[in-house]
């Protein structure tokens, strides 16, 4: 294997700078990686054709003495919600298979404008809504831990595609948890920014009030530094927030440095540990809260108590929103059509096509999301929602009245298998218990890995939440405890995931 | 239990235009009636003294000048559509023979 393709993307970043090596070189170690595993991993949709290309004039501008962004020349896996004018986008749907975009979503567009290679478009849940990327009408993800389980969802693939080493950085998109939880099960870094940080033009919309781009990597600095780029207002998404934000990559810098945890208030919510989680995580979250405190962080007992009705407001609120941005899947101006059998009026074909091209819990979402805004059960479950939504946000302000940032487990549980919940809508919607809080309110937070479950040696992510704004605040966190670990373990998580490529 | 009858989802996935088979009515009407019982909760807390909150980071009067930007051209406008004519996108019949 190519030493190249283990390297982080800030490693990389040094030696492209020096020209010890070329993006072609590091474009093409990973296009090999991928040809080797991705026949098992099953982590994109769409290899790049024009990705070589794009390295070597990367190359040339470098030759040329123009000056590139640190992350110039290295590749990236992009999030299939997320439209690309050179590479089909589908956002694991049938009803969009081959669907070119007129335009790139924006931070598809800043990542090149900083000279990121895109390399491919990666798997997940049929319109972003699942947790195990088997709702894929394309098939599903495997974790590069164990192929028979789940690569978390809805952005398995991006998830599984840094942790095989198939891409140093990838885009994902985070509604309820969709860049945390398969990082928590990949043993990758995953961060969801502030509602409003990173546009979300070209991005598919799933639940707009929720939706929010975010980087996946393998350490909290390389999500910096591609936080930076795509971060920032965005005139096209009219809730892009016109804030100067610090920089992210700095932050983490700053943390990775030592220091920042002394006098670091961490709140532990109290609500997001105890039954329902399994004990390997339990296990790994009480030690990496041991291993802050141990380095100065004061940790203080947090209660939200409303965090325990956040999936059922979200199961209404998804759907409802889902329900209106699924309905220009029309058969008229894009996608698939679909006549039914001796033809019919542009509503049975309309009807025709969205039965054809919608999986099961897409139609799932969509009629309860129709229920839900119905005349008759407005008020009792979209407008409750609503409410809930509120309390959830004054939990959240109490609490940070009282510490800096908030922890727990990424994700009740490790990996589970392959079809284990696939029938159970309802325990698959559990999977999403720790992150959803956060969507609901808008606060940004990040998952990095603190160790395997003793049980099942799968790994394990921490949750660390910040205020809305204080994105900064996570990557210093984050880095802080992740330089610790690595200093403890002697390594990163992923040098101890099985070899791939024995296809 | 039982609240959402397999008539009411008949009717539901008609409104949101996906035509289900029998077979999805029936397994839909048993897993939204669980669905909708757990998610049911959320009237425990939303008492009416709660305002509703509708976006996490509201922000009010969004507005850019009013000049012509970047929009997409004719043809890239019209080269995903399923059928087309001209410079139009073409569908059937808007009314069926009942209408």
């Amino acid at each position: 294997m190519s030493e190249l393709i283990r390297k982080s993307a800030s490693e990389l970043s040094e030696l492209l700078s020096s020209g010890e090596v070329s993006s072609v070189e590091v474009t093409r170690a990973h296009l090999d990686r991928i040809e080797a595993v991705d026949g098992e991993v099953a982590a994109f949709l769409h290899v790049s054709s024009d990705a070589l290309d794009n390295a070597r004039s990367i190359d040339e501008r470098r030759a040329a003495g123009d000056a590139l962004g640190p992350l110039a020349g290295i590749p990236l896996a992009v999030k299939d919600v997320l439209v690309t004018t050179d590479m089909p986008s589908t956002s694991g749907s049938r009803i969009l298979e081959g669907y070119m975009s007129p335009f790139d979503a924006t931070v598809v567009a800043k990542s090149r404008a900083a000279g990121l290679v895109p390399i491919g478009k990666t798997n997940m849940d049929e319109f972003a809504m699942g947790s195990s990327t088997e709702h894929s009408a394309y098939g599903p993800t495997h974790n590069p831990w164990d192929l028979d389980r789940i690569p978390g969802g809805s952005g398995g693939g991006s998830a599984a595609a840094v942790a095989a080493f198939e891409a140093p950085l990838a885009l994902g998109s985070d509604t309820g948890g969709s860049i945390r939880q398969p990082a928590h099960v990949t043993g990758t870094v995953g961060v969801k920014p502030t509602y409003g940080g990173v546009s979300r033009y070209g991005a598919i919309a799933l639940a707009s009030s929720l939706d929010q781009v975010g980087p996946v990597t393998r350490t909290v600095l390389d999500a910096g530094l591609l936080h930076d780029v795509i971060g920032g207002h965005d005139p096209l998404d009219s809730t892009s927030l016109r804030d100067e934000w610090p920089s992210m990559a700095a932050a983490a810098r700053e943390g990775a440095a030592g220091g920042a945890l002394t006098g670091l208030r961490v709140g532990v919510v109290s609500q997001l540990s105890g039954d329902g989680f399994q004990a390997g995580v339990r296990r790994r979250y009480e030690e990496a809260l041991a291993l802050l405190e141990r380095n100065g962080a004061e940790l203080v007992e947090v209660s939200a108590p409303h965090f325990e009705y956040a999936i059922a407001a979200y199961y209404l609120i998804l759907p409802a929103e889902a329900s209106s941005n699924l309905a220009k899947f029309d058969s008229v101006r894009f996608g698939m059509r679909v006549s039914p059998p001796g033809g019919g009026t542009v509503e049975q074909v309309m009807s025709a096509t969205r039965e054809a091209g919608f999986g099961p819990e897409v139609k799932r979402r969509i009629i309860l999301g129709t229920y839900a805004l119905s005349a008759g059960y407005y008020d009792a479950y979209y407008g409750s929602a609503q409410k809930v939504r509120t309390l959830i946000q004054r939990d959240f302000e109490q609490a940070f009245a009282s510490v800096d940032v908030l922890v727990s487990p990424s994700a009740p549980t490790t990996a589970f298998r392959l079809g284990e919940k696939l029938d159970d809508p309802l325990a698959m919607y559990l999977n999403d218990i720790a992150t959803i809080p956060a969507n609901l309110a808008g606060v940004p937070a990040m998952s990095v890995p603190i160790g395997l479950a003793p049980e099942d040696g799968l790994p394990v992510g921490l949750q660390i939440m910040a205020p809305v704004r204080e994105d900064a605040r996570l990557y210093r966190a984050g880095a802080a405890l992740e330089a610790l670990l690595l200093e403890q373990w002697g390594h990163g998580l992923l040098a101890e995931a099985p070899e791939l490529g024995g296809k | 239990m039982s609240e959402i009858s397999e008539e009411q989802v008949a009717h539901l996935a008609n409104l949101a235009r996906i035509a289900l088979t029998p077979e999805e009515i029936t397994s839909l009407t048993t897993e939204l009636d669980q669905i909708v019982d757990s998610i049911a909760k959320v009237q425990e807390v939303a008492t009416p003294d709660v305002p509703a909150t509708s976006h996490p980071v509201p922000l009010q009067n969004v507005f850019r000048d009013d000049v012509v930007g970047q929009t997409l051209t004719r043809e890239q406008a019209l080269a995903n559509a399923p059928e087309r004519t001209e410079d139009r996108f073409k569908v059937s019949a808007i009314l069926g023979e009942e209408q």
